[in-house]
């Protein structure tokens, strides 16, 4: 049967650990809740990795990692035309820019943080491609999962705890009443503040940032846990009471049923 | 017969079950079962795995039902269909307890989440003398100033009675700001 389901029942932790007992070779596809990742696997060692729209060639692997720097990136862009990432390797070694090791280690980082980003999905679907390779023109590595596992289980209890204490990420943000001066908050977290607005709810703001359920999670609660913001019903979403909660719809009614119980209770 | 309902909710052992029977005019339908794991059986021998229900009858229209949820994490299921269509929560938090407020704070979440029905907490045990005071609750569980945190002794029915009556009078403040 097809390696395949949602990741609300399986999680990307427990799918590795799958593909790391069984030694599977094949390209795991989840389709998160903004973007689809491809991981591949070659005897349960992981290869290669990408996600979303990024094409996780060398040439942008080694510019993030500022080993090459906007200009090269782009000549390299422009000219390598049809050229393999292993190819361009070569070329980049023998001119003398990059190291063999640069190559391999930034690409083991590059994908190790494509599997860290898959561990914050908790909601999407899943399939393994059995022997599906990864593309043809991309250079493999030969990671064991054993240590992503670990630090993916660590990911997901500290998820859990977060869960506890940010259940709902349907709920908006506003700001406390304490001035935000004097606060060093990281480019993650002021790109959160930006949108705290009792008009989003916390749901939009990580989908706008781009941001999985564990990544605003943790940023909220290190903004809660500061006192710089609240958790507040989104403003804007219906507050009616709730028509089942009286078994009258008259407003006037409702009221002397309070008062009812109000004065039955007061003379208890 | 018109019956409207009321959810009391919190962490294991923080006294639903207790606060139900203060005032129930019943003997509160508890679903109860032995505790099965060691550490909560140190607390408690018995828990509510489904729910507790109790009853007010105001006349011969109107009844108060009062419905208390399971503490423990792993009957969660429990507590949306619970608070279907109800007028407002009561979450109890055991005073003497701190290391329950973290799990007593993602239940009040998880509730007003919900729901957007009004609601007070219960600082229940508050006779004991290792009880926290009322400020330190409220520190502790990130309660806003205009959320009402009310000290509770949950087998004292008139301190049972003064927060099932906050409560209502949250619900009319809700509906006249509405109005």
């Amino acid at each position: 049967m097809a390696l395949r389901g949602n990741l609300r029942d399986f999680t990307i932790t427990q799918l590795l650990n799958l593909i790391n007992l069984a030694g599977k070779t094949g390209t795991l596809i989840v389709d998160g809740p903004a973007e689809q990742a491809h991981i591949s696997f070659r005897d349960g060692k992981l290869a290669y990795a990408k996600i979303g729209n990024e094409d996780g060639s060398l040439a942008l692997v080694l510019h993030k990692a500022n080993k090459i720097n906007a200009n090269q990136y782009r000549a390299i862009a422009d000219r390598a035309g049809q050229m393999t990432d292993k190819e361009l390797g070569l070329l980049l070694i023998n001119a003398g820019y990059v190291t063999q090791e640069d190559i391999l280690v930034n690409l083991q980082a590059y994908f190790t943080d494509a599997i860290r980003k898959l561990f914050t999905w908790v909601e999407g679907f899943f399939r393994f491609e059995n022997g599906m390779p990864p593309p043809e023109d991309r250079i493999n590595v030969k990671l064991d999962l054993e240590n992503i596992i670990i630090e993916g289980s660590r990911q997901l209890r500290e998820l859990e705890e977060l869960q506890d204490e940010i259940p709902s990420l349907d709920m908006a943000l506003k700001f406390t009443n304490r001035p935000l001066t004097n606060v060093n908050l990281s480019v993650e977290e002021w790109k959160v503040v930006k949108f705290v607005d009792p008009k989003n709810t916390m749901r939009q703001i990580a989908g706008t940032n781009k941001l999985g359920e564990l990544e605003i999670r943790k940023i909220v609660y290190g903004l809660l846990q500061a006192g710089l913001v609240e958790v507040v019903r989104p403003a804007g979403s219906p507050v009616p009471i709730n028509p089942k909660m009286f078994p009258t719809q008259d407003k006037d009614e409702q009221k002397t049923l309070i008062n009812k119980l109000i004065g039955r209770i007061r003379t208890m | 017969m018109q019956t409207v309902k009321m959810v009391v909710t919190g962490p294991f052992s923080a006294g639903k079950t207790q606060f139900i029977q203060s005032v129930s005019e019943i003997d509160v339908v508890a679903t109860e079962r032995k505790i099965s794991t060691e550490e909560e059986r140190t607390v408690k021998s018995a828990t509510t795995v489904a729910m507790d229900f109790g009853r007010i009858t105001v006349d011969e229209d109107l009844v108060l039902y009062l419905f208390g949820t399971p503490g423990q994490k792993r009957f969660d299921f429990m507590w949306e269909i619970l608070s279907e269509g109800m007028l407002g929560f009561i979450v109890m938090v055991d005073s003497t307890r701190p290391e329950t407020f973290r799990e007593a704070r993602s239940i009040l979440e998880t509730f007003r989440a919900y729901a957007p029905t009004p609601y007070v907490v219960a600082a229940n045990k508050q006779d004991m003398e290792d009880a926290w005071d009322m400020e330190d609750v409220r520190h502790a569980l990130r309660l806003d100033a205009n959320t009402k945190l009310l000290p509770c002794v949950a087998t004292d029915r008139q301190a049972v009675k003064t927060v099932l009556l906050e409560l209502l009078y949250s619900i009319i403040q809700e509906m006249d700001s509405k109005k």
